[in-house]
């Protein structure tokens, strides 16, 4: 079953917080990742290799760009999961 | 003329406690760091060892979740030891340009290692971690001590087996000797307590079988030692030329006078049982400390409880010095805290600084009857070692043939 947007954003922001110390709460869908959050490429496809195995999905090299923000990433994975 | 080099600084996470002054404590409490494993890998993969001696403090208790998890544990070991030098060493406001690292590992990063392997089998290439290649390096250790204490002189990593940390420690004295840095924090780290290193040092036999009495299992020097026993951890020293620790006031251990560095072109793991590349890399030491033998006063010996090893170790002792060697106080603390490979020789250095600064060769433990192929002046309570300047060695010895040796004076 399709987790919702919201279910979506805890896991996103718990894989973040383990990755990088980023407390959960500041993870929120309209922050960017790299100019809010600081994260770095590396960090960007840890996060989307995790976020793979966590949510059953696949987010293609191509589409990584793509995903700008939290938001981006939210409405990608959750699409991808229906 | 060359510079006085002190240590001014001193960390350490070992299978005797979270700090330096903690496994100092235990060690000379005649405390022993092995026990049985309780993880479920020693039973499922039939290991032929069940003990180590894994440090006593776990990283999750020291670090941050995302530290834990962007460093292989040799790092996690490595960081752990060198923020408490650092801390010890008073926090220096140093020029950033003029610090430098030298921090050595044995084997890597080998948890990150087989586990990104495992990944790679069993979900396939995609589930592979990005940073598995920065976390699994043998530089890995060096660059994550770099990066926390903005050293950036350089950050080195000689890889010399057991031998890698004081050959560490060796190579910072001669890296500010050639003015490099002014102040190096070295050491060596090793997360090796891990069922494949069990599995492969227990396949050559080099490890002891004393499943049942893990705590009596490293016994240098005893007539009944089988092998070494797997330990843990890291150990840190923070060097500064000592024109640099005067200026900005700082306590001073030792003095760190030497370092030799040789190789036995022998056997890839055997020692040469003359011990004679050991015994050039004492004399070397020496020379470089300007000591003559006769000055030593106090060997941490390598003695990691091989039937071996031990032996060659003492005929090199005896070709360098002598009958005087059987008057010299000896300590084999590996039988306390077993054997941390690649960071073996950076804590026993730390012991050799404060068996100077406490004038007490620590306890060997399990030493029940000493074999008479080894009459050293070993002893399993500690020897006062007396209000006189005094001279320490440090030797460690590693598979390849690697010889490495410090030595320190009294301050």
């Amino acid at each position: 079953m399709a987790l919702s947007n919201d279910e979506v954003l805890a896991g996103l922001a718990e894989i973040i917080n383990e990755d990088t110390g980023i407390a959960p709460e500041s993870v929120q869908t309209d922050k960017s990742f790299t100019d809010d959050l600081d994260i770095d490429s590396i960090t960007m496809m840890t996060v989307v290799v995790k976020a793979e195995e966590k949510f059953g999905v696949t987010i293609p090299d191509e589409e990584v760009k793509n995903l700008k923000t939290v938001g981006d990433a939210v409405s990608y994975i959750s699409g991808a999961q229906s | 003329m060359s510079k006085k080099i002190v240590v001014t600084g001193i960390g350490a996470t070992s299978p005797l406690g979270g700090t330096a002054p903690e496994s100092w404590t235990a060690l000379l409490a005649g405390e022993s760091g092995a026990h049985t494993l309780t993880q479920d890998w020693v039973a499922e993969l039939e290991l032929p060892v069940t003990f180590a001696a894994e440090t006593r403090v776990r990283p999750e208790a020291m670090l941050e979740r995302s530290e834990l998890n962007r460093l292989d544990p040799t790092s996690q070991f490595a960081l752990i030891a060198s923020r408490e030098a650092w801390q010890d060493a008073g926090v220096p406001e140093v020029d950033r340009d003029r610090l430098g690292v030298e921090y050595s590992t044995g084997i890597g990063g080998l948890w990150t290692l087989t586990s990104a392997y495992d990944t790679l089998v069993k979900k396939g290439a995609r589930r592979v971690l990005p940073m598995t290649v920065p976390m699994l390096m043998p530089n890995a250790a060096a660059a994550a001590v770099s990066m926390d204490l903005t050293a950036r002189a350089f950050a080195r990593t000689n890889v010399s087996a057991c031998a890698s940390s004081t050959e560490a420690i060796a190579n910072a004295y001669d890296h500010l000797q050639a003015g490099y840095a002014d102040i190096i924090v070295a050491g060596g780290a090793e997360a090796c307590v891990h069922p494949l290193p069990l599995a492969a040092f227990a396949a050559m036999r080099a490890l002891s079988r004393r499943n049942d009495s893990p705590e009596t299992a490293s016994r240098p020097y005893d007539v009944n030692r089988d092998g070494f026993v797997m330990g843990e951890g890291a150990a840190s020293v923070v060097l500064e030329t000592e024109e640099h620790a005067r200026a900005r006031g700082a306590k001073i251990y030792a003095e760190l006078v030497g370092g030799g560095v040789t190789a036995d072109s022998f056997h890839i793991t055997a020692p040469d049982p003359e011990g004679s590349g050991a015994a050039r890399a004492v004399r070397a030491a020496l020379e470089q400390a300007g000591a003559a033998p006769d000055e030593v006063t106090h060997i941490n010996a390598h003695a990691t409880s091989t039937p071996v090893g031990d032996v060659a170790e003492y005929h090199a002792l005896l070709a360098v010095f002598g009958d005087r060697v059987h008057e010299i106080p000896v300590s084999a603390t590996k039988g306390a805290h077993g054997h941390l490979l690649g960071g073996t020789g950076a804590l026993e250095a730390i012991f050799a600084v404060l068996a100077l600064r406490d004038r007490l060769a620590p306890p060997t433990l399990n030493l029940e009857e000493q074999d008479p192929a080894i009459p050293l002046r070993v002893s399993t309570s500690s020897q006062a070692l007396g209000a006189a300047p005094q001279l320490a060695i440090s030797n460690s010895f590693g598979f390849g043939g690697h010889n490495a040796v410090v030595a320190f004076r009294s301050v």
